[in-house]
């Protein structure tokens, strides 16, 4: 994604990023990052939060409003309302990131792309 | 306070999965894209007259139809898509697998693909609407194919849609 957003900026479209992984976004580098410090897969409000969902949209526009340099992170001042813990369980043997049929689609996946790849069709 | 700063920190994950598939067995870590300069368009007039695009990783789907274009087009493998701006939030979903799925859901589709907030900001009149599409992009292995291809097609239907900004989201 973040790749995306750095193309679009190089052809004039200015884009705002809503993301949880903020060392990769900002490892790769885009235009205007909102970061929500955030479990993977909630990047723009905890599930059934309306209220909060509709403050980080608010948060990124404002971001686009007012950035004027790349790089130009801002971070959300919501908390994950269970608890910070799964800071220190994600990646974990505790928490397998895929398993069971996860893990068998991720394989059959990368098998594919392994293939199409010899092909040269990525 | 020590403590409590610590369990401020954000996680770094490009450190967290190495490890992590180092113990799996994987010796080659992934390369993550990194550029020393990065592209930077200013906003060009107020958000009250730009039209938005959604786009995102979030592997969306639409139920009960095909979005498909490419019957390659898949996660790992990379792919653009297009999902209609104006489909109800409850045909949305997500089967994603790459996210946390012990400590979060994918059952509310606003939390990664905010499109109903954006519907609001548009009836409110913070934005002026959005695309007739949102985008949807397959990550892909291959960083040359999401530059010379996936990013490229994205480009090409926010102006075909008449995009002024995107709201852009990895999930």
């Amino acid at each position: 994604m973040s790749l995306v957003s750095r193309y679009l900026e190089e052809n004039g479209v200015p884009t705002v990023v809503m993301a949880a992984a903020r060392d990769i976004v900002e490892h790769c580098g885009v235009a205007r990052m909102l970061h929500l410090d955030f479990p993977l897969g909630s990047p723009c409000g905890e599930p059934f939060n309306v209220a909060q969902q509709r403050d980080a949209l608010e948060l990124a526009f404002q971001l686009l409003e007012t950035a004027e340099d790349p790089r130009t992170t801002a971070e959300a001042p919501f908390v994950w309302s269970e608890g910070e813990e799964w800071k220190a369980l994600v990646f974990t043997e505790a928490r397998p990131w895929k398993s069971g049929e996860d893990e068998q689609d991720w394989l059959r996946k990368k098998e594919l792309y392994k293939s199409l790849k010899a092909e040269g069709k990525v | 306070m020590a403590e409590g700063r610590k369990t401020m920190t954000y996680v770094r994950y490009i450190d967290k999965t190495r490890e992590y598939y180092r113990s799996q067995g994987y010796e080659k870590p992934y390369q993550w894209a990194h550029f020393d300069d990065v592209p930077f368009t200013p906003l060009a007039k107020p958000l009250a007259e730009c039209r938005v695009a959604l786009v995102s990783t979030g592997e969306v789907e639409v139920r009960g139809a095909d979005l498909s274009e490419d019957e390659n087009q898949m996660g790992n493998v990379g792919g653009v898509y297009s999902i209609p701006s104006d489909t109800p939030e409850d045909r949305l979903f997500s089967a994603s697998h790459s996210y946390d799925k012990h400590a979060t859901t994918l059952e509310d589709v606003n939390a990664f693909f905010p499109s109903a907030r954006l519907h609001e900001a548009v009836a409110s009149g913070r934005i002026a609407g959005l695309t007739d599409r949102f985008i949807g992009v397959y990550n892909a292995y291959s960083q040359r194919r999401t530059m010379e291809r996936d990013a490229p097609e994205v480009l090409k239907r926010l102006r075909e849609d008449g995009a002024d900004i995107a709201v852009m989201v990895p999930v």
